[in-house]
């Protein structure tokens, strides 16, 4: 990743008829970068890569090409390619024709064309495939055919719409991988639509976090996770306490009446904040050693931890460990200060937090 | 196979039994007996001679006449209808439905009805002529005349063609549209590339079913051409009118050959995805 800017988006809006799905989204992707658009449906990310792609037209605002205005060329004219959601092959041609479509169409020579699809094949790991329908391809196979067709044309920037998410969990979390490799060995930038903060997390070097047309946070997978701007992100991304608190003042927050040590500062005296704590960053202590007690509600078995509720100070707590606390016991809560990371409350409407569907 | 799902299918064929009864009797019947009646002289012997009454000169000019307008007919109503289908496909409208009614409201009207109107806007002295008239514009003499049928023809199978068309472009996802101008096609290349070698199992389907009808029709010949203009069908009719029904099946299974043949060609550049029905 350099830190020359390939594609900017300046000031974007976009909407259909009275539904505004993008409100003056601002953003830039660099060269050679993995950036994932992450958030629920109707957030705009889609649209988003449309717009990248030439699909959509914004209403306002402009798309910044290699410092080149490509707002009104159309998708044929843009040194980038598309990877489909439901994979878009042409099912009346071969696999070997499908993957040329793009160079017949720049009338490439045929050893050149040949060479190619050897490549690609070999690429995404479907070696003499090459006769074979579209139809009688596995999805996930039907996907790598896709992504195949899209890099034999050497674009810039390959655009990934939800590729992964008609494929089954295996095969989707096998693909991660594969994508990753791609990425590395192609050298190229990949902008990544998801609804899968998982997929987001793995691949990304860099995640916007959008809800309901705005930017919420855009960060390295670390940042988003350890520190959430706000409460929609903390709640996107992974299992989380969302709690009220009151900064009382710098280092020091009252959550729920208790007095927690944390480290940031700058907030005020006495103002409402909104406080995230990871279910893997509470200890569970003996009563008397607890910022907090609580009793054990309830005990589930994850696999590589226990996920237990316990009740404190009248809020259910959400707790990771892979030490085991029986239902009804009573125990200590306590917090890193490293652990306890603090948001302003939203300002306003259009920022605020909404109920997750997915 | 356990028992219980052996009742289950064995029920669910006495369902067809009816139609299986109606097409013994409708269809495959009267098959027999055109195939009889066309291979057997009066007495009952075998004889070829039915069939080779096709090369009878004024048989034969018909057949070709037949063959020549069917193809006309079709070749306009693909013309017509293929732009209407992409239009259609392409302006997402909620009155999409509404327009698709209209072009298929014809079809529900008796087909002897739409085409007698038509002899009577043709006329010499019709409906459009008197208009002309009263403008004093020259008079239009088309009917009894092959353009006349192959009117005929194109009004009355036109939603045939567009039905089938209309139905497999609707089914392209836009994104395989999408897809290919993100190769860099353009519209033209699109389209020639996809959109049209997509749409030719609807194509097929359209095709046949203008072309056998148009084929075969005697209505359109004898309402639209009068009495001069004589189509095969029109030779099969007058056969079995006046009692030579060896001679009427014999022309009759010839005719069927070239439906069998044409649907044979067609069949070959349907890519087996099955067609559309409407």
């Amino acid at each position: 990743m350099t830190n020359n800017k390939l594609i900017d988006l300046i000031n974007i809006t976009k909407s259909f008829g009275d539904n505004i799905v993008l409100d003056d989204l601002n953003l830039y992707i660099r060269e050679n970068e993995f950036l994932t658009l992450l958030g629920p449906s109707g957030c705009g990310k889609t649209t988003t890569l449309r717009i990248i792609g030439g699909f959509e037209t914004p209403n306002t605002g402009k798309v910044i090409f290699q410092g080149k205005n490509i707002t009104n060329l159309p998708p044929n004219q843009r040194q980038l390619n598309t990877v489909f959601q439901k994979y878009a092959l042409f099912s009346h041609m071969t696999i070997s024709d499908n993957i040329a479509f793009g160079l017949n169409i720049k009338k490439k020579s045929k050893a050149y064309i040949y060479d190619k699809i050897k490549y690609a094949l070999k690429l995404v790991n479907l070696d003499g495939y090459d006769n074979r329908m579209p139809e009688s391809l596995s999805g996930g196979q039907q996907q790598r055919i896709a992504i195949a067709r899209a890099i034999v044309n050497e674009p810039k920037v390959l655009l990934l719409d939800e590729p992964l998410g008609a494929l089954d969990l295996k095969l989707r979390q096998d693909m991660q991988y594969e994508l990753i490799r791609l990425k590395n060995e192609l050298g190229i930038t990949f902008i990544y639509v998801t609804h899968d903060q998982e997929e987001a997390l793995t691949m990304s070097d860099t995640i916007v976090v959008m809800n309901q047309g705005y930017i919420q946070q855009i960060g390295t997978p670390e940042d988003i996770y350890n520190e959430p701007q706000n409460a929609f992100v903390a709640d996107f991304i992974g299992d989380s306490n969302i709690i009220n608190a009151t900064m009382i003042e710098d280092k020091l927050v009252s959550i729920l009446g208790a007095k927690f040590p944390c480290v940031d500062v700058g907030f005020g005296k006495n103002k409402p904040v909104d406080v995230v704590i990871r279910p893997e960053d509470i200890d569970l202590v003996q009563p008397e050693e607890g910022t907090i007690t609580g009793v054990v509600t309830s005990l589930i078995f994850k696999g590589v931890h226990y996920e237990m509720e316990v009740l404190a100070n009248g809020h259910e707590w959400l707790v990771h460990s892979t030490d085991l606390s029986p239902v009804g016991s009573t125990v200590g809560i306590y917090v890193d200060p490293f652990d306890i990371q603090i948001m302003n409350k939203p300002e306003s409407e259009d920022e605020e937090a909404v109920e997750i569907e997915e | 196979m356990t028992k219980l799902q052996k009742n289950k299918s064995n029920n669910i064929h006495i369902l067809s039994f009816p139609y299986i009864i109606w097409m013994a009797i409708f269809i495959i019947l009267p098959l027999i007996l055109i195939v009889y009646y066309g291979l057997t002289y009066k007495t009952g012997n075998i004889t070829f001679e039915n069939i080779f009454f096709i090369f009878d000169p004024i048989n034969f000019k018909a057949l070709k006449l037949s063959l020549w307008l069917s193809f006309i007919s079709t070749m306009i109503c693909l013309l017509l209808a293929y732009p209407v289908a992409l239009i259609l496909r392409n302006t997402k409208m909620k009155s999409n439905s509404f327009i698709v009614l209209i072009l298929i409201l014809p079809m529900w009207m008796n087909f002897l009805l739409r085409t007698i109107a038509w002899q009577n806007l043709l006329e010499r002295s019709g409906v459009i002529n008197t208009l002309l008239k009263t403008i004093h514009l020259p008079s239009l003499n088309i009917i009894n005349t092959p353009i006349a049928i192959v009117l005929g023809m194109v009004y009355n199978f036109l939603p045939f063609m567009i039905l089938p068309i209309y139905n497999i472009l609707i089914k392209i996802d836009k994104d395989i549209i999408n897809a290919a101008k993100d190769l860099g096609a353009n519209n033209m290349q699109t389209f020639i590339r996809i959109i049209f070698p997509l749409s030719l199992p609807g194509v097929i389907s359209g095709i046949t079913m203008v072309f056998v009808p148009s084929l075969t029709t005697f209505v359109i010949s004898s309402i639209l051409g009068g009495s001069k203009i004589l189509l095969i069908g029109n030779i099969i009719e007058q056969q079995f009118r006046i009692g030579n029904w060896h001679a009427g099946s014999g022309l009759s299974l010839v005719l069927m050959i070239f439906i069998l043949m044409s649907m044979a060609i067609l069949s070959k550049y349907d890519s087996g995805s099955g067609g559309t029905k409407i």
